[in-house]
């Protein structure tokens, strides 16, 4: 598949300043979850200026495509990515965290674009298969994109979902799975390891798409392919670097849940121009 | 004789029912369909009928998503998995979104009878009443689920709405149902006796036989456990000796713990709690059980006659 090369700078300058937002609002707020928000930022940005079917004017249009972010906890990428959009002002963000923001420190449904809360991991790939039934029943042709974090798939209630989004074929389901190989306590090999698992997903009847995910044209055309599966859910299975864009994050478990000091903010910003 | 029904059949048909006015009612189960009855609708509307197996955590996470788009999504099985095995799906997926998502839980209660303590779903209530957002209904008999399903499909917000497993007599009321108001079925200043779902029936002829000797109590049905009737609480409170509270439940945190916990704060009287007492349950007959657990009418008698000749 053919990506302009200017769509690609594009999304790739995008995604910069996203990385620069996230930074800046969690060093603001003192808390939150760079790590995570870091790996994810190239797919996300990705999905929604260039995939999703959207009308930030117009947030409760029927036919939109649906995004949830099951990894809640990375909900500064949504809400920076959302505010890009159009969903709300971009000053908004500086507010993250704080007594009586419309951004909480996990996802609320307060906050414009956001159609369900998460923060409890493992929950959001039923939510989408639920979206996904929705459509069926309606006889909508909208799709559902879930992003799940790689520590969040230990959950059993992930693989409930996965278990009956393939038994009911649920195409217009595509899962993203941001695997950076980090969680709290250390590496998911060593925490709980979850090879082999693209096997894993292939054996539940899912199509499995494995990319680079910080390689735009890869992203692209991961969702390309996955808009294409027939009579079964999708699943990219993304190997991403976590704190990516940030040198002195990028693969430190620290920085999974823990704000930048505004010395570390500042060196960031510097490596996010 | 009373005519004698299945909740669980009321429930069925009624959903049918809904099902046939309002083209967004859906229906989930997790693999207990014949005995939740949500087959019936299964079988005039199955695309919006999904089975999820025995994975009840996905089922009520699912529902949300299927709220998100705007469907009124009614859930059933066991209340024992509804309520626990399902609570963080429950509590963060359905309850903090706000969502039309209605658990219908049968198999509540010791009366589930010959399975036993695993199957007695005797901590429910409790478990739902702590959650924000969540409305809940114990239907007293047959006639009275289908109100209380209605009451949920025609009411915003989540709603638990807790049913029995064996046959119930039908009661007479003589005022319809309002969600939200407690039905006062017995007029009495002399005690006063709160009941829920089965233990509703009990208590009626407890109160009959009170009355062959000489005391006058006054029988509430007390339907909606969320949000709680204060006023006819307080109202038994300041017109009679004490309240005896009975529930085929934890005395913990369900219809006993919602009388103390308005009592206590605006008019402190006795309330003497009818309902399990820190035990599971165990196998038998329904009847030899509500025996066992001092949750018969002639229980409720007794404690009645001893709240009598008490003091005020």
């Amino acid at each position: 598949m053919n990506y302009t090369e200017e769509k690609i700078k594009d999304l790739e300058g995008k995604a910069k300043k996203i990385r620069r937002l996230i930074v800046q609002m969690i060093a603001k707020a003192g808390s939150g979850h760079p790590g995570g928000s870091l790996s994810s930022t190239d797919l996300v940005t990705a999905l929604f200026f260039s995939v999703l079917r959207h009308d930030p004017k117009n947030p409760g249009w029927p036919d939109r495509d649906r995004f949830h972010m099951s990894k809640g906890h990375c909900c500064p990428l949504w809400y920076a990515v959302l505010s890009s959009c159009g969903y709300f002002p971009e000053e908004k963000l500086m507010t993250l965290r704080q007594f009586g923001s419309l951004l909480q420190g996990h996802p609320d449904r307060r906050t414009p674009g956001i159609e369900s809360a998460s923060g409890s991991l493992g929950q959001g790939l039923s939510i989408g298969l639920g979206m996904s039934l929705a459509a069926r029943i309606d006889n909508k042709d909208y799709r559902v994109y879930v992003l799940t974090g790689d520590g969040e798939i230990q959950e059993g209630n992930i693989w409930e979902a996965a278990m009956a989004a393939s038994h009911y074929k649920c195409e217009n389901l595509c899962a993203i799975l941001d695997y950076n190989g980090f969680q709290i306590d250390g590496k998911t090999c060593n925490v709980m390891d979850l090879e082999p698992i693209v096997d894993k997903w292939r054996s539940f009847g899912w199509n499995t798409i494995e990319i680079d995910g910080h390689n735009m044209k890869e992203i692209l055309s991961a969702y390309e392919e996955a808009g294409k599966a027939k009579g079964r859910p999708s699943i990219i299975i993304a190997r991403t670097i976590k704190g990516k864009g940030v040198s002195f994050m990028e693969n430190i478990c620290d920085f999974h849940g823990r704000a930048p000091t505004k010395e570390e903010e500042g060196k960031a910003l510097k490596e996010l121009e | 004789m009373a005519e004698q029904l299945y909740q669980r059949d009321v429930y069925g048909k009624t959903l049918v029912e809904l099902g046939r006015q309002n083209k967004d009612i859906v229906v989930l189960d997790a693999d207990l369909s014949s005995s939740t009855r949500t087959g019936l609708f299964a079988k005039e509307f199955p695309e919006r009928f999904f089975n999820f197996g025995v994975a009840e955590q996905n089922m009520m996470a699912s529902a949300a998503g299927l709220a998100a788009c705007g469907k009124t999504v009614f859930v059933s099985t066991f209340a024992i998995f509804a309520s626990g095995r399902a609570w963080d799906q429950v509590r963060n997926s359905i309850c903090y979104n706000n969502f039309n998502v209605k658990i219908v839980a049968t198999h509540a209660g010791i009366s589930v009878g010959p399975d036993g303590a695993s199957h007695q779903a005797l901590e429910d209530i409790a478990l739902m009443r702590v959650i924000p957002n969540m409305n809940i209904i114990v239907p007293c008999d047959g006639p009275q689920t289908a109100d209380a399903v209605k009451a949920a499909a025609g009411n915003k917000g989540p709603f638990y709405i807790r049913l029995g497993r064996p046959k119930v007599p039908t009661l007479d009321k003589k005022d319809v149902f309002k969600f939200g108001q407690a039905q006062v079925l017995t007029e009495g200043n002399d005690i006063a006796i709160f009941a829920c779902g089965i233990m509703v029936a009990e208590a009626l002829i407890a109160v009959e036989n009170l009355m062959k000797k000489g005391v006058k109590a006054r029988l509430v049905n007390m339907h909606t456990l969320r949000p709680v009737d204060t006023k006819t609480i307080l109202d038994a409170a300041r017109d009679t000796r004490g309240i005896i509270a009975c529930e085929e439940h934890t005395i913990i945190g369900g219809l006993a713990s919602s009388i103390d916990e308005v009592v206590s704060e605006s008019c402190p009287t006795r309330v003497i709690r009818l309902g399990i007492k820190n035990r599971f349950g165990q196998s038998g007959d329904p009847g030899d059980l509500l025996k066992e657990y001092k949750l018969t009418s002639l229980d409720i008698e007794k404690a009645a006659l001893g709240l009598f000749s008490s003091r005020k």
